[in-house]
């Protein structure tokens, strides 16, 4: 088991790399990875240090989130099947460049948790091989996770044909 | 009477006749969603036991049914399934809105939620709870049993002449929608150039096409 400080350590060699954060509680070990070079930082830590599991991808927003810098935050959860060690990477996006590269090539469980970041925060994972919408209906064009969308929606869940009696 | 009838042969009405037969003859169309369909079934089962009025025989295909029963929650991509379902069952039919939810949304007040299924389709009979008790939902099917003997003609008529309900509109989104956190609002999502996102965000859908 290659210990989380050494790591860090070789990702931090990584060309546009050395300024990745560091960060641990308890057994919770936290990367913060400049957006560049996230593709990179997965395929190394995939290849070289056997996090060969991806658990979850998700985001954050962070509008109105007290002394916050960016708007988004994306997190992946990433384990070790065969050690156990367990990591969370996570980069930060503002708009209005939402892009970031798709890890599907990496793992294919990216497929679907991507399609759910970009359904829910309009995040666009550049090289998904089909980045629908997978849980909104494929008419929606609002993000509904993100915080500047009202709880109640914009109406959409009363954008239907009413039936009456007379024409059922 | 003159007729001088011999016995158990009775004279009738003939709608009133069909009208008996249909009310003791109900065949449910369970639409279970959530935890009302869990109540459901238990009328259904042995100890509540809905045969003893005779709407035992759920069936799953709309078809064979005349009697929807909405259990649970509808959201936006439910809808147009209900819908669907609602205009496959054949004539004369009726629908139960069983449980808070199915009846007004509930608490489930989010974008995603339909704000009860009387805005989209006709409901015949409300019922409250949350989930309401088996004994609610023998009292609506006993309740239906008598608006079906007072309405309903053999030849359907009633149904042409009930017209477009007069339904809840929607109400304007009051204040509390609005995220009133302290924060930086300098980061707000704002159009960009190029961004072509309406604020109404879905286009009206057509009726769904029943095959």
């Amino acid at each position: 088991m290659i210990p989380y400080e050494q790591i860090i350590g070789h990702l931090r060699q990584l060309p546009g790399c050395n300024d990745i954060q560091y960060s641990s509680f308890r057994d919770n070990h936290r990367l913060v990875v400049p957006k560049d070079c996230i593709y990179t930082v997965l395929q190394r830590l995939k290849d070289d240090f056997n996090f060969d599991m991806l658990i979850d991808i998700t985001a954050v927003d962070y509008l109105h989130y007290p002394d916050a810098r960016h708007r988004f935050g994306v997190v992946y959860c990433l384990l070790n099947t065969q050690t156990g060690q367990r990591l969370i990477v996570k980069t930060n996006l503002d708009e209005p460049d939402l892009q970031l590269p798709s890890a599907f090539s990496l793992w294919k469980a990216a497929d679907w948790l991507e399609r759910e970041v970009y359904d829910m925060f309009g995040i666009v994972f550049e090289g998904h091989p089909d980045l629908r919408r997978i849980l909104m209906p494929e008419t929606f064009t609002d993000y509904p996770l993100r915080k500047d969308y009202p709880l109640r929606g914009r109406g959409e869940r009363h954008d239907f044909p009413v039936i009456s009696r007379a024409e059922s | 009477m003159a007729l001088g009838l011999p016995e158990n042969v009775f004279l009738a009405n003939l709608d009133k006749l069909a009208n008996w037969v249909r009310a003791n003859s109900l065949w449910p169309m369970p639409f279970a969603t959530a935890c009302c369909g869990i109540e459901l079934m238990a009328v259904g089962a042995s100890r509540y036991d809905i045969a003893r009025f005779g709407a035992e025989v759920m069936r799953f295909s709309p078809r064979q049914c005349d009697l929807m029963i909405v259990a649970g929650r509808i959201v936006m991509k439910m809808l147009p399934v209900l819908q669907r379902i609602w205009l496959q069952m054949p004539e004369p039919k009726w629908c139960i809105s069983m449980g808070a939810c199915a009846s007004s949304g509930g608490v489930f007040d989010t974008y995603a939620v339909v704000q009860g299924i009387d805005r989209f389709i006709p409901v015949d009979l409300y019922i409250p709870g949350c989930p309401p008790r088996p004994e609610q939902l023998i009292q609506a099917v006993l309740d239906l049993q008598e608006k079906i003997r007072k309405t309903g003609t053999l030849a359907g008529r009633e149904f042409q002449q009930r017209t477009q309900p007069n339904i809840p509109q929607l109400l304007p989104a009051p204040p509390s929608d609005r995220i009133v956190a302290p924060g930086d609002y300098t980061t707000a999502t704002q159009r960009w150039p190029g961004d072509d996102r309406s604020s109404s965000s879905c286009s009206r859908r057509p009726l769904p096409q029943v095959n």
